[in-house]
């Protein structure tokens, strides 16, 4: 088995999540079953081939360098689920 | 204590002087309250999407030919995945895969001689909103004003030994990207930021030595500070049998040390793959060709063209192109008053002296060409003396007078009037009998003090050319 | 009086036009309709009754006015999958960590709806984050099948599938990023259009998958699916990847008449696994449009056995970066006791987010990570590269690909969600279209024993979406299909 427990911690670290101990075990089997059928794709040669990030050869679409917003605050902070003063609010993030 | 070898490679970061941020039309402009500079776009609401600013490639493009980098012609961004409060969007719109410039370098000078400085990439990215403790409510509040203003960040081979190669570098990218008008390379509001990898080996050795990363220095002197700072500190750990950790630290300036940021929570794991909102860049030959022509001069050319054709000294010509805002004022002022010598002197010295004096940065003059020219043509024109000049030009540099108003107003212009001046110099040989009759016995020396005693009566506002002939013409005819 | 909200979109258009209806009552008989029937089908998760009466009573003024006339399907409701952002309408993505979010700007599609006219009726069910084939995942709880509600209606747009087919509404817009548009419209009976990647703007869709997904449109009708789809396309600056086109006339396209088409027939869709009653229904479809005058064949398309995983990859990989914003700290859920930011972040997203988002973000973050990103992420974006070949070459030949939509008729209520690797593999017909950024059309073509709808899916080649809606409509009007005609409520009575 490739997805280990540890590997479960990892991962679910990465996707901050949480993964108690009594379901660790359940999650690994579920992923490793799930990527052993993923790599079935390595039964495609894919040797040579350039990886296809988008689909269309759409490319060089810009914008102009122009100001064209105006302030937003109330809105952007409607939803805040804290808000102090002017800003959004989080735990504090140094000692 | 054995011999040691400090190796430092730079990444820095630039903010870029566009109008308006690199995904959005927020503008770019420094400060204002909080999350007022922002929009779904760059706070990353769900359902939103990016769209390039081109202003931000023609602008590391730029940079990048500059820096003889080799332009990517088909690059593409890249998301870089983490999470932390001042980004909205839990990953950064960067490039990893393909950055625009590869393969550069920029040559450097230190007391040592020239050195090359090699540059790895430059690659386009967002920056990242701010945090503030808020020390009563024990939290941390977020702004998103800066977040999604462009960024160029220049990446370095691990090329400096010393703090002195480190900061002669950095000099170097800020005149770079302030000639460029690529930015305004400000540390103190951040447009400029370095992240330090330092490591130490023993002299000789092959190998590179386990490095640490300081992040996000803005100023000279704690860059020196830190990197001394830290060059200690690994040799200690080594001197002691210890390792050096690869980790990324804080630098204290106040505690003058670095600190291991707590990395636990976060494995280094950014999950890097193309973004696939933005569609690929593709640089043309022309596009290219554009950027080149559209190149302005650059601080080196500037320095050369100084000395040929304004005759001025390398030295001087150094100074002044050493701040791109100097250079502007000085062809400027030069256009307007056609006196490029004088125009350096005032720059080299009262503008340097004041500088110094009141602690600024050559980009925070304020006076104008306008006023220096005008400064020079009334000295020329001998409508005031140069002492007078110095005192008019204090006014301009500190309170920005308009200097003929100045002089006029405080009737600082030259007396040209021959009967004041006589009656002045006749005045003053009554009252210096013993100078007069030195003067007569052959010491010649003596009309000095005449002339220097009239100057004082006049304060300063005679010519001392002709009261020298003055007072000469008077002695004689005694 | 008629029964209005059994008429099609575009007939309630022109009787508005006609001044035969007024927009109010429209809605009303709607809002009615969805009052008696949703408490069955669990269609939505916001019916918008105030607000859709006011929207009535503006749009009326405008077509009074005569601003609407160029509008065929003005005062005309319509539902929205509960993935794209309504300004100031609740928008959910049927998930508790958007359980009150409120976006403050309207997506693309909903400014083009409003600016022609339609009513918004409401915010359709859907499988969390449109994560799923089932609507099951939903925080909301699941949509039932209105044509048997021990089944599911499919998904994830299913809810707008159930409400189309159930007529809770007209029209509905749902997204499509593996078959989630035209998977349920053909469990559910009704038509589906997912047009070519990049034709409908994405601004304003919460993305899943960004290089994948695309909006498309439900009817009861190739006519009603066409005509909307018109309304919601076209180039649009705010999204990078949308590619203009020169014409978005769809409706010009609704022409009986498929002479010297040429349709292939993958032979690997027809292999093992699928149902015989569903290939027998297809083959017959075909046999439909080769009479009248299509060129129809078999052939090869090769690769279609790795679609699936390389779909997994790319989709979960593009996921567990675009759902990493929902942490607590802007919006949506944050979970109510904490230590620390950490905690915020880890205690709100796993309490947030259902298990299927959860496994798939895992399973993201797990391809992306480094050590894998070759392996997985990179191979599937060759693999990716190659299905895109294999249409490539098969469009040489053929103007469309005709074959199912899924293996089977809708599964019952709970069979999938046991075993979430069988469900990717039912999703092996439509994600290579979504793959190659292909437009793909799902409509019925019979019924199975079960008296549950068949799909057909029609597949054109990039922008050939006047192609498939040719061929469909010239498929529907041959009318030689059957179709479910009783509604079941969910104790199994007729409604
Ligand atoms: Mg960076
Ligand atoms: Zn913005």
């Amino acid at each position: 088995m490739r997805i280990t427990e540890e590997t479960v911690q990892y991962v679910a670290a990465l996707a901050k999540l949480n993964v108690s101990e009594e379901e660790k075990n359940k999650v690994a089997k579920d992923l490793d079953r799930i990527l052993d059928y993923i790599e079935t794709m390595n039964g495609l040669d894919t040797e040579g081939v350039e990886p296809m990030s988008h689909v269309l050869p759409v490319k060089n679409v810009f914008r102009e360098d122009e100001v064209s917003n105006q302030d937003n605050r109330e809105e952007l902070l409607k939803n805040a689920p804290q808000r102090i003063g002017d800003s959004f609010a989080v735990p504090k993030t140094v000692e | 204590m054995k011999a040691y070898e400090t190796v430092i490679g730079l990444e820095v970061h630039v903010e870029l002087a566009t109008k308006s941020k690199i995904f959005c039309g927020c503008t770019t402009q420094f400060g204002g309250d909080p999350n007022t500079h922002c929009c779904p776009v760059c706070t990353g609401m769900p359902g939103t999407l990016p769209v390039l600013n081109k202003k931000v490639v023609e602008f590391a493009m730029a940079a990048g030919l500059a820096m003889n980098c080799k332009i990517t012609q088909h690059c593409k961004f890249d998301r870089k995945n983490y999470f932390y409060p001042d980004l909205p969007k839990a990953y950064q719109i960067s490039q990893l895969y393909l950055p625009i410039c590869r393969d550069g370098g920029i040559e450097i000078e230190t007391e040592a001689g020239k050195k090359t400085i090699r540059i790895h990439e430059i690659h386009m990215e967002e920056d990242a909103g701010k945090l503030i403790h808020d020390p009563w409510e024990d939290c941390t509040l977020v702004d998103y004003n800066r977040c999604g203003v462009p960024l160029i960040e220049i990446v370095s081979e691990p090329d400096m030994r010393s703090a002195e190669e480190v900061i002669a570098y950095l000099d170097k990218l800020r005149l770079i990207l302030q000639y460029l008008g690529v930015s305004d390379c400000k540390m103190q509001e951040g447009s400029l930021r370095a992240d330090i990898n330092l490591s130490v080996r023993e002299l000789g050795a092959r190998e590179f030595g386990t490095r640490t990363e300081m992040k996000n220095m803005n100023s000279f002197k704690a860059i020196a500070r830190a990197i001394e700072g830290e060059r200690k500190r690994q040799i200690e750990l080594l001197e002691e049998g210890k390792k050096v950790i690869q980790e990324t630290r804080r630098w204290d300036d106040n505690k003058d040390t670095s600190f291991a940021m707590r990395s636990k929570e976060d494995a280094q794991d950014y999950r890097y793959f193309p973004e696939p909102d933005l569609p690929p860049i593709e640089i043309s030959d022309e596009w290219l060709e554009e950027i080149r022509k559209r190149q302005p001069e650059l601080r080196d050319e500037k320095m050369l063209r100084y000395e040929k054709e304004f005759d001025i000294p390398a030295y001087d010509a150094a100074i002044i192109t050493g701040s791109k805002h100097l250079a502007d004022l000085f062809e400027e002022t030069v256009a307007l008053c056609q006196k490029p010598k004088e125009v350096s002197n005032w720059l080299m010295v009262e503008t340097m002296r004041l500088l110094k004096e009141q602690e600024m940065e050559p980009e925070e003059i304020t006076f104008t060409p306008g006023q220096l020219a005008a400064l020079i043509k009334m000295v020329d024109g001998n409508k005031i003396n140069r002492t007078v000049a110095k005192e008019v030009f204090e006014k301009i540099f500190k309170e920005n007078v308009d200097p003929e108003e100045y002089v006029e107003k405080n009737g600082l212009g030259m007396v040209s009037d021959d009967g004041l001046l006589r009656s002045t110099i006749e005045k003053i040989i009554a009252d210096s009998p013993q100078s007069v009759a030195d003067y007569k016995s052959g010491k010649t020396k003596a009309m000095g003090f005449i002339v220097g005693q009239t100057m004082k009566e006049m304060k300063g506002k005679a010519d001392p050319g002709k009261v020298n002939q003055l007072v000469k013409e008077m002695l004689d005819s005694l | 009086m008629i029964d209005i909200t059994r008429l099609s979109a575009l007939e309630l258009g022109r009787k508005i036009k006609a001044k035969e209806i007024t927009v109010a009552e429209a809605v009303q008989a709607q809002l009615e309709i969805i009052k008696q029937r949703d408490p069955d089908y669990n269609c939505y998760i916001t019916v918008l009754e105030e607000d859709a009466l006011a929207q009535a009573e503006q749009v009326q003024t405008r077509i009074d006015a005569g601003e609407l006339n160029d509008s065929p399907l003005a005062g005309v409701p319509l539902a929205v999958k509960d993935n794209i952002c309504t300004k100031g309408v609740k928008t959910t993505c049927a998930s508790q960590i958007l359980y009150n979010f409120e976006p403050t700007y309207d997506a693309t599609v909903i400014e083009k709806l409003k600016e022609a006219g339609l009513i918004i009726i409401g915010k359709t069910n859907c499988d969390e984050f449109a994560m799923g084939s089932t609507t099951e995942t939903s925080f909301f709880g699941v949509t039932k099948n209105p044509w048997n509600t021990d089944c599911v209606p499919g998904g994830s747009s299913g809810g707008s599938a159930a409400a189309v087919a159930a007529e809770e509404a007209f029209l509905a817009l749902g997204s499509d990023t593996g078959g989630s548009i035209r998977q349920p419209a053909g469990y559910c009976g009704v038509v589906g259009i997912k047009p070519t990647y990049g034709t409908v703007s994405r601004y304003g869709l919460i993305a899943y998958a960004s290089s994948l997904d695309q909006i498309g449109t439900f009817g009861r009708s190739v006519s009603d699916c066409a005509a909307a789809l018109e309304l919601i396309s076209g180039h649009d600056i705010k999204d990078s990847t949308s590619a203009p086109q020169e014409s978005y006339r769809y409706t010009d396209a609704l022409v009986d008449d498929v002479m010297g088409m040429r349709i292939g027939i993958p032979k690997d869709y027809l292999g093992a696994g699928i149902e015989e009653e569903v290939k027998e229904s297809i083959l017959k479809a075909a046999q439909v449009l080769k009479s009248k005058g299509a060129i129809v064949e078999e052939f090869e398309l090769h690769s279609v056995e790795f679609a699936v995983p390389s779909y997994y990859v790319i989709a979960c990989a593009e996921a567990s970066s675009n759902l990493s914003r929902f942490d607590g700290v802007k919006y949506g859920y944050r979970t109510s006791e904490f230590e620390g930011l950490q905690d915020v972040y880890k205690k709100s997203r796993s309490e947030g987010f259902g298990n299927e988002v959860k496994r798939r973000m895992m399973i993201g973050a797990f391809v992306l990570s480094s050590g894998y990103y070759d392996a997985f992420y990179n191979k599937a974006l060759k693999v990716r590269a190659l299905i895109n070949q294999g249409f490539q070459k098969a469009f040489e030949k053929f103007d469309i690909i005709l074959g199912p939509i899924a293996p089977e008729t809708a599964p019952r209520l709970g069979e999938s969600l046991s075993d979430p690797l069988k469900m990717y593999l039912s999703d092996i017909y439509t994600v290579s279209v979504n793959l190659a950024g292909l437009p793909g059309i799902s409509l019925p073509c019979g019924v199975d024993k079960k008296g549950l709808p068949i799909g057909l899916q029609l597949i054109g080649r990039h922008f050939g979406e006047k192609d498939i809606i040719r061929a469909a409509y010239s498929f529907e009007q041959a009318g030689s299909y059957e179709r479910p005609t009783t509604l079941t409520k969910a104790q199994g009575k007729e409604a």
